[in-house]
């Protein structure tokens, strides 16, 4: 399935406190244990979802149709994306493909 | 750069009588291991002429492996040091190898910065260095284009490629892309099938009594599901691999050593030159495990792999502790 380049993708490596919260809504997603918190996210159109990795180990944030794709996200790292269209999108790091988050944007 | 074509190591161990001895000194360090019926057994302590008969007919090469060259928490703030303390006893081993493998994780989040501090340190041994990538090798945001562009040349597919030294052939397997998301079985590596196509037409011409090396990052046997610690498609792989007499599997990704028989097929993980992971399912995730600093090289190391080309059988591995 192709999907078309929908998103604002921002920088990595900057803290999420860095990006002040502006007109659009943002939710921040923890990279925490090994796990995505929350790992479920409804969420309304043109939200920008910041993921932060507070594990030690490295992290990826990559749309399972490659929609999206960070950088590996070392610890305080982070990584954003406003979603502009409506979808369903699963996620996973490919460093630790056991950690699977899910985002639907209404 | 590497390269791959067949006659790589060719020089392998030629040893008067005394460089035998002095590696008699040197077995003192370890246990060598071998396999009959299946099962391990130590084929004999330290100095056994046995052994050092081992070390002196055959190849002798080394594996090292998850040297994590950028990380720099708490668990090893400096793995450049530790990787260098590794190449240093690589350099005084008595029977210099005839090359070494390195089975991927060469840095921690694939920087070409970091690829160039592993590789000023490793050139230290003077020796050449098969690698493969670990899942860290290809986080960039291109997917693996990085390594692959820079120790990816003259190889297959996404990186995977065989050589002979010594009339043993060596199958680099990369098994660190094609990850489906999902927990359970579904968080596996995958070797993929343009790859397995490729490994059963490597193997085809080969003879039976051919000793064969697997080397890949992530274990080919399933260590732990619940943290990605298996492969979910190595069946195939072996059952390319079954017919041969002896297939040795070097593994790397999980910083520790566990080994496993299966028939003909002897598996074995590798320490990491950087810092240790949990064992098994002993911690609610996997990760860097931060010990004492003092204990740290206790669970970082090296292996020698040792082939006697006279007999059949598997090699005598030796794993070494950089505490020791």
């Amino acid at each position: 399935m192709a999907k078309l380049p929908l998103f604002a993708v921002l920088l990595a490596a900057a803290p999420a406190a860095a990006f002040p919260a502006g007109a659009a809504q943002s939710v921040t997603v923890k990279i925490h244990n090994m796990q995505f918190t929350p790992a479920t996210l409804t969420i309304a159109v043109g939200t920008k979802v910041i993921w932060i990795n507070e594990d030690t180990a490295p992290h990826t944030v990559t749309d399972r149709e490659r929609a999206f794709r960070s950088a590996a996200l070392d610890n305080q790292e982070s990584y954003s994306v406003t979603f502009r269209t409506p979808g369903d999108f699963t996620y996973y790091c490919t460093i630790h493909p056991m950690m699977v988050g899910r985002i639907t944007v209404r | 750069m590497t390269e791959r074509n067949g006659r790589n190591g060719a020089g392998a161990a030629k040893v008067d009588r005394r460089r035998m001895m002095q590696c008699m000194a040197w077995a003192g360090t370890g246990v060598l291991w071998a396999v009959s019926g299946g099962v391990p057994h130590t084929v004999g302590l330290i100095g056994d002429a046995e052994a050092a008969q081992n070390a002196a007919s055959g190849l002798h090469f080394v594996q090292i492996s998850d040297s994590h060259i950028g990380f720099k928490l708490p668990a090893n703030p400096d793995p450049v040091g530790t990787l260098g303390e590794t190449i240093a006893r690589i350099k005084k081993l008595p029977v210099e190898p005839a090359f070494l493998v390195h089975t991927g994780d060469i840095s921690h989040t694939s920087k070409e910065a970091q690829w160039d501090a592993a590789d000023q340190v490793i050139k230290g041994a003077n020796k050449q260095v098969f690698y493969i990538p670990g899942e860290h090798d290809v986080a960039d945001i291109d997917n693996g284009k990085a390594y692959l562009a820079r120790y990816g040349k003259g190889t297959h597919g996404r990186g995977w490629y065989s050589f002979d030294s010594a009339g043993v052939h060596f199958v680099a397997l990369v098994n660190v892309f094609n990850f489906n998301p999902g927990f359970k079985s579904n968080g596996l590596a995958v070797i993929g099938d343009e790859q397995l196509e490729w490994l059963e037409k490597d193997l085809a011409p080969r003879s039976a009594s051919t000793p064969i090396v697997v080397l890949a990052h992530l274990p080919l046997w399933t260590i732990y599901e619940p943290w990605g610690w298996g492969t979910a498609d190595a069946g195939r792989a072996f059952a390319h691999l079954k017919r041969f007499g002896s297939v040795t599997v070097l593994n790397g990704h999980i910083h520790q050593i566990i080994q496993k028989v299966e028939g003909n097929v002897t598996l074995h993980t590798a320490a990491s030159t950087a810092y240790p992971q949990p064992a098994p399912g002993s911690a609610p995730a996997p990760g860097p495990k931060t010990v004492p600093a003092d204990q740290l090289r206790q669970y970082l190391g090296l292996r020698n792999v040792d082939f006697a080309l006279s007999r059949q059988g598997p090699p005598a591995l030796t794993d070494s502790r950089l505490s020791a």
